[in-house]
């Protein structure tokens, strides 16, 4: 790979992720209503308004402020909470793991899910197992991620007693209860996504197949199963790896209401809270982080485009 | 032709399906069995019966009811959405797409930064800046739409704007915006539509999703997200306070997506 190439890449990641700051920073700066105003009630004395404006800064002119919350990345902070007179950082500090499991655990199971299914129906296209998935594949991408989990709260939880609703285990407690709490969020957040990957892979491998560089390699001799894995897998693959890049990000979104349904004191719910309490610097500290984190990600997956398919890498450094 | 043949029946069925929720959602404009709201302390958490097809509520409200005026809240809002979304996107789509330039460059880095931001995340933000609402709800999701409309519109406009016949437009004098919303926009009309499907959908999604979490829709307007997370405190002794609602919200999503396979 072109080292130039990723240099500019990352000058423009940068700035991306400098300009994403800024709109968050500046969307926060327009709010009608003073937080000082919500802190105080509206019987405050002027002087102990203006005494608490300097305090928290907010005496400072625009882009002063905009600099020094910047700092706070730099430094790790995130800025202090309004509510709880501590940093972001430290409220933040035992909830991120937990939000991250749950993703990655989802993620997982699409791949699990997704891939050999997907190879699978392709392979026996037009069959009755592929007519059947259809119809369920349709039907499962239409159940939103906290109605299937209330569903899944309800079939193994009171019916089934093999989970208990709302009894969230701490990882500091137990690793296994921990992880064993989180596959029902994680099977209903992956669920829809797992069924959406299935489709696109199937589709993808279908259209593969009938390009001519399968039937030279058939000509070649080579099994259905050379083939498939052989040739077209790898580049089958390519647009699937784009929508599992989205999807991860959308799932990061999706998990902000998992947790609410399955009682988890994750990211998702630290915001929620935060949002009721117009505790704004938490808000905004945790809007830029997963902003950030979906950013970096669609670079790393520009990266590893780049990597799998050789065309694209030759197409756009030129 | 199978495939085509196959197209129209899951069109049917999926317009079937949208089409009864939707008579559901305007009929209840005008009548509903219950009123929605009334509470009645005899019929409370009771189970479904020839009186109260869907069951009652925790306050004894008759389900179907609030079923019916929630669904028109939740397309209200759909609509909505899409249609600020599809309206904005399409024209800054079109005028980026058609012009180019350093304009298309500063506005296409701005909209990409937006689509960084899953769109609940987008809207749970503005929704926490301009306070909850059925109006601001609407606001808040139709602005997180925009950039995806733009960017679907840009490219197509990109695609279209050195085709013959808009070179043609071009020789007879046409000026850049008649090309541009006479001639260019109508053939970019059927991408826009299938959009407009995919749109409706994550905006239901997201409405509910927003009602469920309770920074969305407010009392008294009906929602079947905060039906939702209302029937998860009964979920054990009145199971289908939460399976009818969820259910329509499901049959809601599943009736658009067969129509906008085709």
């Amino acid at each position: 790979m072109n080292l130039t190439y990723v240099l500019k890449k990352l000058i423009s990641l940068l700035f991306t992720l400098l300009l994403t700051a800024f709109l968050v920073f500046l969307a926060f700066s327009v709010i009608p209503g003073d937080p000082v105003t919500t802190m105080l009630g509206t019987q405050a004395t002027p002087e102990k308004v203006a005494a608490l404006r300097e305090e928290l800064g907010l005496d400072r002119p625009f882009l002063v402020r905009f600099v020094s919350w910047l700092g706070t990345f730099v430094d790790g902070t995130f800025g202090n909470s309004y509510s709880y007179h501590v940093t972001v950082r430290s409220m933040l500090a035992g909830k991120l793991p937990i939000t991250l499991t749950m993703t990655v655990m989802a993620f997982l199971m699409i791949l699990a899910i997704s891939i050999p299914l997907g190879i699978y129906l392709a392979r026996n296209s037009g069959g009755r197992t592929d007519r059947i998935m259809t119809v369920v594949n349709q039907t499962i991408m239409a159940f939103p991620p906290f109605f299937s989990g209330i569903l899944l709260t309800l079939l193994f939880g009171l019916v089934l007693h093999l989970f208990t609703p709302g009894g969230y285990v701490s990882y500091t407690r137990s690793i296994p209860g921990f992880l064993g709490y989180l596959i029902l969020p994680a099977v209903a957040i992956a669920l829809p996504k797992a069924a959406m990957a299935t489709n696109y892979l199937k589709a993808s491998v279908l259209k593969e197949m009938k390009m001519d560089y399968v039937r030279t390699a058939y000509s070649r001799g080579n099994t259905t199963k050379g083939v498939l894995y052989g040739h077209v897998l790898r580049n089958a693959i390519i647009p699937v790896i784009t929508f599992l890049g989205m999807t991860f990000t959308d799932m990061i979104a999706g998990s902000i209401i998992i947790e609410q349904v399955f009682s988890i004191p994750g990211i998702g719910r630290l915001l929620i809270s935060s949002i009721a309490n117009r505790d704004y610097p938490v808000v905004e500290a945790i809007v830029v982080l997963l902003a950030f984190f979906v950013i970096v990600t669609n670079f790393a997956i520009d990266i590893i485009y780049r990597l799998v398919d050789p065309r694209i890498r030759s197409a756009q450094e030129e | 032709m199978r495939e085509f043949i196959k197209a129209r029946k899951n069109f049917k069925a999926g317009a079937i399906i949208a089409g009864i929720l939707l008579f559901m959602a305007l009929l209840s404009l005008f009548w509903t069995p219950y009123d929605p709201e009334k509470m009645d302390a005899a019929s409370k958490l009771a189970g479904v019966s020839l009186a109260h097809p869907m069951g009652c509520d925790n306050f004894g409200r008759d389900i179907l009811s609030r079923v019916m005026t929630g669904l028109r809240t939740t397309v209200v809002i759909a609509v909505g959405t899409v249609g600020i979304g599809a309206f904005f996107g399409s024209i800054i789509g079109s005028l980026t797409g058609y012009f180019g330039g350093t304009f298309d460059e500063i506005v296409m880095r701005v909209n990409d930064v937006l689509l960084a931001f899953p769109a609940v995340l987008l809207a749970l933000v503005m929704v926490s800046l301009l306070g909850g609402g059925k109006y601001n709800v609407i606001l808040a999701l139709g602005i997180a739409f925009v950039p995806s409309f733009a960017r679907m519109v840009r490219g197509e406009v990109m695609r279209c704007k050195d085709l013959d016949y808009v070179k043609n437009a071009r020789l007879q004098g046409a000026r850049d915006l008649r090309v541009i919303f006479v001639h260019i926009l109508p053939n970019v009309m059927p991408v826009i539509l299938s959009s407009v499907l995919i749109g409706f959908n994550n905006a239901v999604l997201a409405e509910a999703g927003m009602s469920y979490l309770g920074i969305g829709v407010q009392p008294p307007d009906a929602s079947l997200g905060r039906m939702l997370s209302e029937a998860q405190g009964y979920l054990y002794g009145a199971p289908w306070y939460a399976l009818f609602p969820g259910l329509i919200l499901v049959l809601l999503i599943l009736g658009v997506s067969l129509m906008g396979n085709e």
